[in-house]
C-alpha cells in the first residue's frame, strides 16, 4: 500500500562511509535516494564522479550537505554514522524532524553520557543508565518514535558486488519493518523481520569484541577448531552480556547474533578483525588505530562492555581479556593461555534459565 | 511534639462549568439509548475485524459460553443479574442451531445480544440528583465526623472548624489539570491501593471543581452495597475483571473509546485491580488505556487536514498516599501466595460495608492523613504539555501530536502501532507516579526496619525471613535512627533529581520524624507492623504488613543505603 507513495518521496541516508554508501546502492535500486555528507568535499566529488569508496551510484541517488532539505524530504531516514558522532547528528538533526518521521539506522556501537567531569577511565562501572543504544539515542534526542535498525552479516565490499546477503530490520512496529522491507529487499538481498529492537542492536554491538577475537587467534596462526571454539564460547558470552543489558536471547540466534558472528569471525577484511589480527602479530593499539581509516567499533565497546559486565556482574572472560590486552599491556598469547584454564561449568545453561525468569519478576501480581 | 501537617493553603476551586446539565457526563447519560446503541454497534464491528472469517468468529463465541458458564459455576457474586444463567443457556442453544444451519448463516444476531447485554452491564447512569445527593452526604458526613472527633467538646459535631481538605492533601498540578480540562478531554489515572481510592477521587474531582468524570471501577465494588450507592451515583461504569473473553474487552474497549470522543472526561485505574504488594504500579494494563489512544487518532482521522482544530485527549496521572491500608493484610497475603507459589498459605478474609463504615470512623477520629498528587498533563504518547495543552518535546519544541498517526502525508490506522503507543504511554505514567509519589515518614520507618531485617540475615529469601518469629526482630534505636537519616538524606537527593516528592511533615529532626512514622504506619490494622518497646527499641507485631508498607519505597534504588 505504501510502496508507490514511499518512491514519490525519497528516501535519505545519513553518513557516505562504506556501509552507508553500499545502503544508499541498494535502496537506489527501488526508489530516489539523498546520501547526506558532512564534508561538501564528498557531497561534491559523488555528484560529479557518481562514485564513493568504491561503490557505484546510479542517477537515482543524490548527494546532499543539508540536513533540513533532507528532512523535509524524506519521511524515511538511515542514519548510518559512527556511534561516537551519532549523537551529535542527531542533535543538529533534530529540530527538522517530526513525529512522522521513521528512522532506521545502522550503527553498529554504543553511546555513552558521563556525569560531568568524568571519562571513561575514570568510571568505575557503567551501567544501562550511561550506556545507551542507538535507537534510544534517536528517541532521547528526537521526537521520533518510529526506530529500527538494520544488522546482519552485510559487508559492505560484497554488498557492493552484490553478492546474495541478508538483514534485519528490527522494530517494535511492525509499519516499520515493513518499509524496510518494501526498501531494501531485492533479488540479491533478504530481509527479515524481528521486533526485538533493543537485543538485535546489542547483538550487532557485542559481536565486534568476538570478531577482535577471532582475528586475534588468526594472527596467531591457530586454525578452525580454535574458531569453532571461540564462536560458540562467543555467542554465549553475548547472551549473557545480552540479557543483562536488556536483550532476549531470540534474538542472539538470528541474523544479528550468529549470523553476523560468524561472518565478521571469518572475515580479514572487517575493521575488527584486523585490529584483533595486528595485536596478536605484536603491534599496540595506538600504532594500529594510527592508520586505520575507518573507525573498529569494537574497541570502543571493549572499554564499555567490560564496564558493564562488572557492573551487572556477568562472567564475560572474552572481553575481559580483550580489555587487558587493549589497555593494560597483556599479550594475546598470555590472554588465550587464560581463556584456556578458565573454568567452565556446563556448555549451555542460558536456556533453562530463561524458563526461571518469570518466577523472579518483582512487581504487581495481578 | 506533635508534628503538623502544613495546613493546605488552596481555599477551594470554583466549578470550570456551572450547571451539570452542561457536564459532557450528563449529556452522556441523557443519551443512554442511543450510546449504548453505538458501541453496541461499533463493537460488533471490531469483534467481526478481529475474526474475519465465520469458523473463528462462532469460535470465539462457544469460548465466551464456556467461560462465562464456567464463572457462573466458580465465582458467582451478589452484583450479578439472576437471569445470567437462563441467558447464557439461552445463547448455546442458539449456536447449537446455528451450527446444524447452512454455511451462509452468520451468528450476527447471536453478536449482537451478547454485546448489547455487556454494554448495558458496563454502562453506568449519571443522574444529576443522586449525584447532588450523594455528594451533600460525603461532604456533610465527612465533615461532621472530622469536627466531632478532632475537638473535644460537646457540641463541636456542629461546628466546621475542620474541613476534609485538612485531611486530604492535594499536591501538585492542580490548576494545569483545570486548564486542560477546558480546552479538552481529561483522562486522570490514579495509582490504586485500597477499595477507599474510588470514593476519595470522587471527592478530589469535585473539590478541585471539575465536572463528574466517567469512572471504570471494578465491579467488585459493586458487592459492598454503601460503595455501589456512591459509585452509581458517582456515574460510574463496571469493568468485569473475571470476564476475560473477546466480547466483552471490545465492548468495555469501545466504551471507553466512544465516550471519549464524545469528550466525556474519564478516569479508570490502569493497574487494573489494587497493588498487591503495596509498591507503585511499575506495569500497567493497556486494555483501557489504549483506548485514550485509539479515541485521539479517531478525532484527528475526522478532521483530515492539518491544521484543523481537534480536541485533544490529556493524561493526568495522579499518586495516592495512606499511612494505612485497611485491606493491606489482605493483600500483600494474596501478593505472597500468588509469588511464593505453594510456599506461602494465606487465610482469606473479606471487607463488608460494616469494616468499611468502622474504618471511616476510625479514621476521622484519629491523624491519619491521605496525600493526592496531581501529575502534569500528558498527551496521549506521553509527552508532557503546557497549560494550554501543546504537547512539548524534551527540548521544549512544541509537537504536533497529530503527525504521531500520519504515515505518508495521511492519518492512518495501524492497531499495531497504536499498541506500542500505548505502551509507551504506559511507561510514562509508571514514571511520573514515581516521580509525584509523595513520601511519608511513615513509610520510610518501614523500609528502613524491613530491610535493615533483610540484612541482617542476607542468607534468607523473602519467604523464610517472613516465617521468622517476631519475638526474635529487634533493632537499636540509635542504629536504625541512623540508617534512617541516611536514606532519607537519598531521598531529599533524588528529590533535587526530581525523581519523587516528600510531605512536608517528612523533613526536621529525626527523632520526631521517626516518632510519625512509627504513629501511623498502619496504624489501625489488629497488629501494628511497626512500634517501639520499652527499652525504646524498634520491634514489630507483624513482618509480613510491615513488608506490604516497605514495598511503597521499593523502585528507587534506596537498599543500598541500608
Amino acid at each position: 500500500m505504501t510502496l508507490r507513495n514511499l518512491s514519490e518521496k525519497p528516501v535519505g541516508v545519513i553518513g557516505a562511509g562504506n556501509f552507508g554508501s553500499a545502503i544508499a546502492n541498494i535502496l537506489s535500486l527501488q526508489t530516489k535516494v539523498l546520501l547526506y555528507a558532512r564534508d561538501p568535499n564528498v557531497v561534491a566529488h559523488i555528484q560529479q564522479h557518481r562514485e564513493n569508496r568504491g561503490h557505484i551510484f546510479n542517477e537515482q541517488v543524490t548527494a546532499t550537505n543539508d540536513m533540513a532539505y533532507m528532512a523535509k524530504e524524506c519521511d524515511v531516514l538511515f542514519p548510518i554514522v559512527p556511534a561516537a558522532h551519532f549523537r551529535e547528528m542527531m542533535k543538529i538533526l533534530s529540530p527538522y524532524l517530526r513525529p512522522y518521521h521513521i528512522m532506521i539506522h545502522g550503527t553498529k556501537g554504543f553511546d555513552i553520557i558521563l556525569p560531568e567531569g568524568k571519562t571513561l577511565e575514570t568510571m568505575k562501572v557503567l551501567s544501562r543508565e550511561h550506556v545507551k543504544t542507538m535507537s534510544e539515542v534517536i528517541k532521547e534526542e528526537s521526537v521520533v518514535v518510529r526506530v529500527g535498525c538494520l544488522a546482519g552479516p552485510n559487508l559492505s565490499k560484497e554488498l557492493a558486488q552484490r553478492q546474495p546477503s541478508a538483514t534485519v530490520v528490527a522494530s517494535p512496529f511492525q509499519e516499520v519493518i515493513q518499509i524496510g522491507k518494501k526498501l531494501l529487499r531485492n533479488d540479491r538481498f533478504q530481509v527479515y523481520g524481528n521486533n526485538d529492537l533493543t537485543g538485535v542492536e546489542i547483538a550487532g554491538v557485542l559481536k565486534n569484541i568476538i570478531a577482535i577475537a577471532s582475528g586475534a587467534l588468526s594472527g596467531l596462526g591457530y586454525g578452525e577448531n580454535a574458531k569453532g571454539l571461540l564462536i560458540s564460547r562467543g555467542a554465549v558470552e553475548m547472551i549473557y552480556l545480552g540479557r543483562a543489558l536488556g536483550g532476549n536471547i531470540k534474538a542472539f540466534l538470528g541474523l544479528a547474533g550468529i549470523g553476523d558472528l560468524v561472518t565478521t569471525c571469518n572475515s580479514p577484511m572487517s575493521r575488527n578483525f584486523t585490529v584483533g589480527y595486528r595485536l596478536a602479530k605484536g603491534e599496540t593499539l595506538t600504532q594500529i588505530l594510527g592508520d586505520m581509516h575507518e573507525v573498529a567499533e569494537g574497541v570502543n565497546t571493549i572499554r564499555i562492555v567490560k564496564k558493564c559486565a562488572d557492573f551487572y556482574k556477568v562472567r564475560a572472560p572474552i572481553t575481559d581479556r580483550l580489555y587487558k590486552v587493549l589497555f593494560e599491556g597483556m599479550t594475546v598469547p598470555e590472554a588465550l593461555g587464560h581463556l584456556m584454564r578458565y573454568p567452565l561449568d556446563v556448555d549451555i545453561d542460558f536456556i533453562q534459565d530463561e524458563a526461571n525468569l518469570d518466577i523472579r519478576s518483582p512487581f504487581n501480581v495481578t | 511534639m506533635e508534628i503538623v501537617e502544613k495546613k493546605n493553603k488552596n481555599i477551594g476551586y470554583k466549578p470550570i462549568l456551572d450547571g451539570i446539565p452542561n457536564w459532557p457526563v450528563y449529556q452522556l447519560s441523557k443519551n443512554r439509548k442511543e450510546f449504548l446503541e453505538e458501541v453496541t454497534e461499533k463493537s460488533i464491528a471490531r469483534i467481526k475485524e478481529l475474526r474475519p472469517t465465520r469458523k473463528q468468529l462462532i469460535d470465539e463465541l462457544e469460548a465466551t459460553v464456556y467461560r462465562e458458564q464456567n464463572r457462573m459455576k466458580r465465582n458467582r457474586w451478589r452484583v450479578d443479574p439472576r437471569d445470567e444463567n437462563a441467558f447464557w443457556a439461552e445463547i448455546k442453544k442458539d449456536l447449537v442451531a446455528l451450527n446444524s444451519k447452512s454455511e451462509n448463516e452468520a451468528p450476527d444476531e447471536i453478536l449482537r445480544k451478547i454485546t448489547h447485554r455487556y454494554a448495558n452491564e458496563i454502562a453506568g447512569s449519571f443522574k444529576a440528583s443522586s449525584y447532588k445527593v450523594a455528594r451533600a452526604v460525603i461532604k456533610f458526613g465527612f465533615r461532621r465526623l472530622l469536627n466531632g472527633a478532632r475537638v473535644k467538646k460537646f457540641g463541636a459535631i456542629f461546628r466546621s472548624k475542620y474541613t476534609l481538605r485538612d485531611k486530604i492533601h492535594i499536591v501538585g498540578k492542580a490548576k494545569m489539570i483545570r486548564n486542560l480540562a477546558r480546552r479538552g478531554t481529561v483522562v486522570m489515572v490514579p495509582t490504586h491501593f485500597s477499595n477507599l481510592d474510588s470514593v476519595l477521587i470522587g471527592w478530589v474531582i469535585h473539590s478541585l471543581g471539575l465536572p463528574a468524570f466517567l469512572y471504570g471501577a471494578g465491579l467488585n465494588l459493586f458487592n459492598i452495597k454503601i460503595i455501589a450507592y456512591f459509585m452509581n451515583s458517582l456515574g460510574a461504569y463496571k469493568v468485569d475483571r473475571r470476564k476475560k473473553n473477546l466480547p466483552y474487552l471490545e465492548t468495555l474497549k469501545m466504551y471507553s473509546n466512544i465516550a471519549l470522543q464524545k469528550g466525556a472526561h474519564s478516569l479508570f485505574f490502569p493497574g487494573g485491580t489494587r497493588s498487591r504488594s503495596g509498591a507503585i504500579e511499575t506495569r500497567l494494563r493497556f486494555g483501557l488505556l489504549s483506548t485514550s489512544v485509539e479515541a485521539q487518532r479517531n478525532l484527528y482521522l475526522e478532521k483530515p487536514n492539518p491544521g484543523e482544530e481537534v480536541r485533544k485527549i490529556f493524561v493526568i496521572p495522579v499518586t495516592l498516599n495512606y499511612h494505612f491500608v485497611l485491606e493491606a493484610p489482605d493483600l500483600i497475603e494474596d501478593y505472597l501466595h500468588v509469588k511464593g507459589r505453594d510456599r506461602y498459605f494465606p487465610e482469606q478474609d473479606n471487607y463488608g460495608s460494616m469494616q468499611l463504615l468502622k474504618f471511616l470512623f476510625k479514621f476521622f477520629t484519629k491523624g491519619s492523613n491521605i496525600s493526592v498528587s496531581i501529575g502534569p498533563g500528558l498527551d496521549v504518547l506521553g509527552n508532557y504539555v503546557d497549560n494550554e495543552g501543546n504537547s512539548l518535546d524534551a527540548q521544549g519544541r512544541i509537537i504536533d501530536t497529530r503527525d504521531y498517526f500520519i504515515s505518508n502525508g495521511k492519518v492512518s490506522v495501524d492497531l499495531q502501532r497504536e499498541d506500542e503507543y500505548t505502551r509507551m504511554l504506559g511507561n510514562k505514567i509508571a514514571k511520573e507516579y514515581h516521580r509525584i509519589n509523595r513520601a511519608f515518614a511513615s513509610h520510610l520507618v518501614a523500609f528502613v526496619a524491613f530491610e535493615m531485617w533483610m540484612k541482617q540475615f542476607p542468607k534468607l529469601d523473602l519467604f523464610s525471613i517472613l516465617r521468622l518469629p517476631e519475638e526474635d526482630l529487634e533493632i537499636e534505636y540509635a542504629a536504625f535512627k541512623e540508617t534512617f537519616k541516611r536514606v532519607r538524606k537519598e531521598i531529599y537527593r533524588l528529590k533535587k533529581e526530581n525523581k519523587i516528592n516528600y510531605a512536608t511533615h517528612f523533613k526536621g529532626k529525626a527523632d520526631p520524624v521517626i516518632q510519625h512514622g512509627l504513629d501511623n504506619v498502619g496504624t489501625f490494622h489488629l497488629k501494628r507492623p511497626l512500634l517501639m518497646n520499652k527499652k525504646g527499641n524498634i520491634i514489630t507485631h507483624d513482618l509480613t504488613v510491615l513488608y506490604y508498607y516497605h514495598n511503597r519505597l521499593t523502585g528507587y534504588d534506596l537498599e543500598k543505603f541500608i
